[in-house]
């Protein structure tokens, strides 16, 4: 059994144009000390998959069905007074954004402490120190003195230092961290997945990162998730991924690349994604394809096994490169 | 030269966003301006475009000196230059039709009546890659992509000599990104017009660029052809932004040698003394701290650095020093 397990998860939106399916049929796990990357592009589902863990969908729109499993014990049917425990303590958050995340009025110690004394129940002196050591965990320099600032006073880098020290307050099991680094510049964002690379050494933090920069991935994740259109259409160790993309859209996100130009030109991905609303039984990457044939009209590729650890949902892979 | 640009310095208040900066800008050259956030990379471009008044300093435009034209003697030269931005959704008039944002350049120049219009944005339309049937429609009805072909369709109508683009495709996925990278490719080949194209991801200008510049807190730290700046790097900063940047390939990826900066990058009001990388620079010594190192192009190659080392004749290469 793995650390975290879901199952078949289906997630919609009740919308004033209908049911938009954000999520359908996924199945991954989750193993302790492991970062898993979620990676596709603008409305693929990535996020929602994740956020559908410590259920931080708004409850009144969201349809959702499958299972979500921690250390076995099922999360969707939870009470919600349960999973504000779970939240924060089992599995925490890290989002995007650090500005729009952290309270402006409270002092960077007052936001951390807060956590520790809700949660662990620690007393102001033991909550203090313990909020010392994780910002020093996350390296920041001179803990005691930022402790006393207030989010304005630091830097985009320093702030979502604060925000991971934070969602590790607790020691939670899984960290979600959902485009953690988009909004910093590349010299912040290295030093920033070296503290996720860390906290999962030292703490054995499972990590799922939700991400559309490959680079990000091949840097620090073990295994990716490529989804397109609520689905899952590839999964594989990174190395394995990486060397032997079966997935015509896993293929072309990478030729894509500014990088990967040949003769000065970039491979394209012809067309757009197919609209959330409706889903015909039939390969909803199809009309983009290079490798299209007439069955990936008629049924939908299911996501079978195309070498040890590697799955894709393609009737026409590629091959061993 | 399309474009001149001396010594320019522009401040906002306490913040000096460029502050003495120099450039220059071949007919048909495209030059990747390079930096991170609060680098002053945008200030200059809307500085060359007029957008907003420079502080100091002077910018030509083809040999003329347009740093302090009134508003009124800019307007005939602003169909030689137009801009690009980086938000594909707040840039366009969600009230107008697509034809309406695209003509609007040349109604405003008075270069085509009303029938005029009608063809040549159906002309510039498909030369951006959109079907004739768009121009009945409105933005919101559009793709991020199709948007940023739109931009780039206004921008392009009057045929300018210049385009500044403002990290134009930095909004986009992957997979459009990647379509529109080759647009703006083909469309300089084919129109020929210079680019200041700003952007903070090295791969695009690495693929777009003919000449790259590399800013640092409101000054050019490095510039050169593209090529010489990717394989011989020679300032410490580009040197780490290089190596920060992690590369799609995670056998390559996890062997590289990454040079990891200390501190924060410093406040634009209160800039450092010396060379203004020093905070940050694993190379840095005791001149750095006091004294600003001049731009120079020591190998007379078109190629200049502004770092103490190099100055002194040596190579700097911060992946050495950890």
């Amino acid at each position: 059994m793995s650390l975290l397990e879901i199952t078949d998860l289906t997630v919609g939106f009740d919308t004033e144009d209908g049911l938009v399916q954000a999520v359908r049929n996924i199945s991954l796990t989750l193993d302790e000390g492991e970062i898993l990357a979620l990676c596709g592009e603008s409305g693929c589902g990535k996020s929602v998959t994740a956020m559908s863990v410590p259920r931080l969908l708004p409850p009144d729109t969201t349809r959702l069905s499958g299972s979500v499993t921690l250390d076995g014990r099922e999360l969707t049917t939870l009470p919600e007074p349960d999973m504000r425990h779970v939240r924060g303590k089992d599995v925490s958050v890290v989002f995007q954004e650090p500005m729009t995340s952290l309270n402006p009025s409270f002092s960077v110690g007052y936001q951390i402490t807060e956590v520790l004394r809700r949660h662990e129940g620690l007393s102001r002196r033991a909550a203090g120190e313990r909020a010392l050591a994780l910002l020093e965990l996350v390296g920041i320099p001179a803990p005691a003195r930022r402790m006393k600032e207030y989010p304005h006073q630091l830097s985009g880098g320093m702030r979502q230092r604060v925000m991971i020290a934070i969602a590790v307050a607790c020691s939670p099991r899984v960290l979600i961290a959902d485009e953690p680094t988009t909004a910093l510049d590349v010299t912040i964002q290295a030093g920033v997945l070296d503290v996720f690379r860390d906290l999962r050494d030292r703490l054995g933090t499972a990590i799922i990162l939700i991400t559309h920069d490959l680079g990000v991935v091949a840097d620090i994740a073990d295994r990716a998730v490529v989804m397109y259109a609520g689905r899952a259409v590839e999964q594989a160790t990174v190395t394995e991924l990486f060397a032997n993309p079966r997935h015509p859209y896993t293929l072309g996100l990478m030729k894509a690349l500014p990088t990967a130009a040949v003769g000065g030109r970039l491979a394209e991905i012809p067309g757009m994604v197919p609209s959330p609303l409706s889903d015909p039984d039939e390969c909803a990457f199809h009309d983009r394809c290079p490798r299209v044939q007439t069955d990936c009209r008629l049924s939908r590729p299911q996501l079978v096994r195309q070498a040890e650890g590697h799955l894709a949902a393609c009737f026409h892979p590629g091959g061993q490169s | 030269m399309i474009l001149r640009i001396d010594n320019l310095v522009k401040h906002y208040g306490q913040v000096r966003a460029v502050d003495g900066l120099s450039l220059e800008i071949a007919h048909g050259e495209v030059l990747g301006l390079v930096g991170e956030s609060g680098s002053g990379k945008s200030t200059v471009g809307k500085c060359v475009l007029r957008l907003t008044d420079p502080t100091a300093g002077t910018i030509e435009l083809a040999g003329r000196d347009i740093t302090r034209l009134s508003r009124r003697a800019m307007r005939p030269l602003r169909r030689d230059m137009h801009m690009v931005f980086q938000d594909p959704f707040s840039s366009l008039n969600p009230r107008f039709t697509i034809e309406q944002i695209v003509g609007e350049p040349l109604l405003r120049h008075k270069v085509a009546d009303r029938r005029g219009v009608s063809e040549r944005v159906s002309a510039m339309l498909e030369k951006v890659g959109l079907r004739p049937e768009m121009r009945s429609r409105f933005p919101h009805e559009l793709s991020g992509g199709q948007r940023q072909r739109v931009g780039l369709a206004r921008a392009l109508i009057l045929e300018p000599k210049l385009v500044v683009a403002d990290e134009p495709v930095s909004a986009l996925d992957v997979s459009v990104q990647a379509s529109v990278l080759n647009l703006i490719t083909d469309l300089q080949r084919d129109m020929g017009f210079s680019c200041l194209f700003i952007t903070h991801d090295l791969s695009v200008v690495e693929f777009l660029a003919d000449r790259i510049a590399v800013m640092y807190l409101g000054k050019i730290v490095e510039s050169g052809p593209k090529a010489e700046i990717f394989a011989a790097p020679r300032h410490p900063y580009t040197q780490a932004l290089l190596s920060a940047a992690p590369v799609a390939d995670p056998v390559r990826q996890r062997e590289r040698r990454r040079i990891v900066l200390g501190a924060d990058v410093p406040s634009p009001v209160d800039p450092p003394s010396g060379c203004r990388f020093h905070t940050r620079c694993p190379l840095a010594y005791d001149a750095c701290r006091t004294d600003e190192p001049p731009l120079t192009d020591t190998r007379s190659n078109g190629h200049p650095a502004a770092c103490h080392l190099i100055t002194a004749d040596r190579i700097p290469d911060a992946a050495a020093h950890r």
